[in-house]
């Protein structure tokens, strides 16, 4: 074990200074350096906003099931099937026909079928069939259905999101999918989230709808910014799909704060046809349900050009555009879990964190030359290179370098020389029976590195399941840890053991002593 | 043969007190329950500096905005205020930019908000699922590594010593109603980890010498091989300890529970290597036949 060919101790150096050497680009300004590579402080270290939303895709359910009805009804009637007690439910509708059997057939034809499509990515189709009795009948989506709704909605929404957290400019954000109904968010720097959190809460959907004067069938009863009571017919004339961009501005006469915005051509066409019909009567721009605003129409608007003068400041000017620009996110999000750090309380995580691994480390050096003598030194040399390569590594992997991170690295300090404990523990026994000094390290090495292994693996494992399950710092001080582990196996049978054989080698027997 | 310590007369002795110890924890766990965080519980957590103000202060300001239960204490350093609110049925994403107007206005100094935490129901009953997960598919793990690497024996004392230590740390935090967190659940499975790795060099060493001195019982045999690794186990749990305890005075409060439970854990899976998982082996009835009876199998 103590005989190294030229090409073992070749590689072994080789490879020691090529991943220690990507430690020193954390400590060099990034901008002269070829290899633009370092460690990535968590959020929990430089200070920054972390959010977990939730898209919550109910509603759209409803909204999809709703615009199955025309189509519904549609088929029945060219059908032929007479139907009755038709009702549109939360999820799903629900109606009696005569011949269930013929509905079954149209309902799950595989060509040609406008009212429930075959989804072949899931091999289902996009609705369900739930006959009640011999002519009851319940439509709803299928558990793939309901799936590709969700999915295309989270898509959607992380893009949406994504537009509206580019266009406020906070540096470098984190947008990613966690799960089948989560957003995760990661906004570094930020100190107060709550901008964001407001600009994510609205899912802006814009529609413009005229206001009407009689109280018939087909109007929604909604109160204007100025506290009118007003109709507004339930026809949506244009939605916020068909705008291409919004910007703050100024109102020309009052001076007071708008949103201008522009249309796109069919938009535009649309909306130079509804002025012109209804010129002298009153147009509603609702969001969210809420009027923002109930101007008159003066004259014809051909151009797609207009101004929302609300009652608002220009801070709320400015947050509308934004998210008239950025468009409607297709359902509500909520914030479910949500971590700030302040950049101070970051910088004073940095230095706790380094002062405990500076005296932590120091404390073991001299534990080990204490009771190792020279050997001690091998150990704190391989401890170093350990170190070393450590954060080389994850300087390759570009890491997250969270607190919890730092004290993996402590840890691994702490353990680290275990292995090398082991192995000289080994070898004194060894010398004990032993006559050759040389056999006896030999052997220590050989006996010792089963043990060494198991007990490293073990650790490994707890640190691989760590990293699996757990989130954020906690998944920092996973990564740590694990590659702790490799490094110190790679320190303690490579490095450690070349420089005691260069030791064992190099004196007469009698010097030794461990 | 080195038998410096007779460790086999105390076994008897230690297992009573193990027992003992454990039982208790595992009725305070079960009784008098964790102290979960916001992580595992939901609910709010602001950290906050501000000189010239007291908890009491901050406590009769909070109290006025009917927040529910609400906890207020000194954190770490002199002007540093950890508030605790716990979560309401409904999420209610306002209630943070509330507390923070409401403090700002009404400390009459200038408050620094470090810290802001919120974790809704769903979040949280999650984490704490798979936290539970995590501990248990760690054991789950151990128990199969062991039974590969040595006899099923092995793998069922192993076992135990991991029971015994994960329970006895949790039962102590009970005791302190110190908080479970996130960071603790790390600390668990790190402790899982140590205490594993101090028994497999035991275990390791067990069973060399059993096929080495074919003619001394298993309790002459664990004795042994204490003893044979006892300076390594006290060295590794030594610069260990030096290491926790550097995290433990200097790391700062955010990592205090965190290095707490790893060095309750470091010193109870020492013990438990020697005083719970090589006793076990004894109940289990090995000895070298044990492992003569499985390289049989292996060769065909």
């Amino acid at each position: 074990m103590l005989n190294f060919s030229k090409i073992n101790i070749f590689l072994i150096y080789v490879i020691f200074v090529f991943i220690s050497s990507f430690s020193i680009l954390n400590f060099q300004s990034q901008t002269d350096s070829l290899i633009k590579k370092k460690v990535n402080l968590g959020l929990d270290l430089q200070g920054g906003s972390y959010l977990l939303l939730e898209i919550n895709s109910d509603p759209l359910v409803k909204e999809k099931i709703q615009s199955k009805v025309i189509t519904l009804k549609k088929l029945l009637k060219k059908n032929n099937l007479s139907f009755s007690n038709f009702k549109i439910n939360e999820k799903n509708l629900s109606f009696s026909v005569d011949d269930i059997e013929k509905f079954k057939l149209l309902f799950f034809a595989r060509t040609d079928n406008l009212l429930n499509p075959y989804i072949n990515n899931y091999n289902s189709f996009e609705l369900d069939l739930n006959i009640l009795n011999d002519k009851d009948i319940k439509v709803s989506f299928s558990k793939y259905g309901l799936l590709t709704i969700n999915n295309s909605a989270l898509k959607q929404s992380i893009e949406i999101v994504r537009r509206r957290i580019d266009d406020v400019g906070t540096k470098e954000p984190t947008i990613l999918q966690r799960g089948d109904k989560r957003i995760l968010v990661e906004l570094p720097g930020l100190k107060d989230p709550e901008r964001i959190k407001e600009l994510l809460g609205k899912t802006a959907k814009l529609n413009f709808r005229l206001v009407s004067e009689n109280e018939e069938f087909g109007v929604d009863k909604l109160v204007s910014e100025t506290g009118e009571k007003l109709n507004i017919s339930k026809r949506i004339i244009l939605s916020g799909e068909n705008l291409v961009d919004s910007q703050p501005s100024f109102n020309n006469q009052s001076n007071k704060p708008a949103v201008t915005f522009t249309l796109d051509r069919v938009g535009a066409q649309k909306f130079g046809r509804v002025t012109t019909d209804n010129v002298g009567k009153r147009l509603a721009i609702i969001l969210d349900g809420k009027i923002i605003s109930a101007p008159s129409i003066n004259e014809a608007i051909p151009s797609g050009n207009g101004i929302i003068s609300g009652n608002f400041s220009f801070q709320e000017a400015t947050d509308l555009a934004l998210l008239l620009r950025s468009g409607a996110l297709p359902t509500p999000l909520s914030v479910v879990e949500e971590r700030t750090v302040g950049p101070d309380l970051g910088e004073d995580s940095i230095k706790s964190g380094i002062r405990s691994l500076i005296v932590g480390f120091v404390l073991v050096i001299l534990f080990m030359l204490y009771k190792y003598k020279i050997f001690g030194l091998i150990a704190n040399t391989a401890l170093i290179g350990n170190l070393l390569m450590l954060i080389g590594i994850l300087t390759i992997l570009e890491a997250t370098l969270t607190l919890p991170g730092i004290a993996g690295i402590i840890l691994t300090v702490g353990m680290a020389v275990d292995a090398n404990v082991l192995i000289f523990e080994r070898i004194k026994e060894e010398l004990k029976t032993e006559k050759s000094i040389i056999h006896a390290f030999d052997i220590g090495y050989s006996k010792a590195k089963i043990t060494v292994l198991d007990a490293n693996i073990t650790t490994l494992i707890a640190a691989v399941i760590l990293f699996v399950f757990g989130s954020g710092p906690v998944k920092g001080f996973a990564i740590t840890l694990g590659i702790g582990i490799i490094t110190t196996l790679f320190t303690a049978y490579f490095l450690a053991r070349h420089l005691t054989s260069l030791v064992v080698l190099n004196t007469k027997n009698k010097e030794i002593k461990l | 043969m080195n038998n410096k310590f007779n460790f086999s007369s105390k076994f008897r002795f230690a297992n009573i007190f193990s027992l003992i110890v454990f039982s208790t924890s595992f009725l305070l766990i079960l009784f008098k329950g964790l102290n979960y965080g916001i992580d595992f519980k939901g609910g709010t957590l602001i950290e906050l500096r501000s000189y010239n103000t007291d908890a009491t202060s901050i406590r009769s300001i909070l109290s006025k905005m009917d927040l529910g239960d609400v906890n207020v204490k000194k954190f770490g350093k002199e002007g540093d205020y950890l508030i605790k609110v716990e979560q309401k049925e409904k999420n209610d994403n306002q209630i943070i930019p509330q507390i923070k107007k409401t403090l700002s206005d009404n400390l009459n100094t200038e408050v620094n908000f470090r810290r802001v935490e919120n974790v809704g129901p769903k979040v949280s009953s999650e984490l704490l699922k798979s936290g539970i997960i995590a501990i248990s598919l760690s054991l789950a793990a151990m128990l199969f590594y062991i039974w590969i690497r040595f006899e099923w024996q092995f793998s069922v004392g192993s076992i135990i010593a991991l029971f015994h230590d994960i329970v006895i740390t949790l039962g102590i935090f009970s005791v302190l109603s110190l908080e479970i967190n996130l960071s603790i659940i790390a600390a668990v499975l790190t402790i899982v980890g140590y205490s594993m790795n101090d028994t497999v060099v035991i275990y390791d060493r067990i069973r060399e010498n059993l096929n080495k001195y074919n003619k001394l019982n298993i309790s002459e045999i664990a004795n042994l091989s204490i003893n044979d690794t006892l300076a390594r186990t006290i060295i590794t749990s030594i610069t260990t300890l030096l290491a926790l305890l550097s995290i433990f005075i200097l790391g700062g409060e955010i990592l205090r529970g965190f290095s707490f439970a790893m060095i309750l854990g470091v010193v109870i899976g020492t013990y438990s290597s020697i005083f719970v998982a090589s006793p076990i082996l004894k109940f289990l009835k090995v000895s070298y036949k044990t492992l003569e009876k499985k390289e049989e199998k292996i060769v065909p």
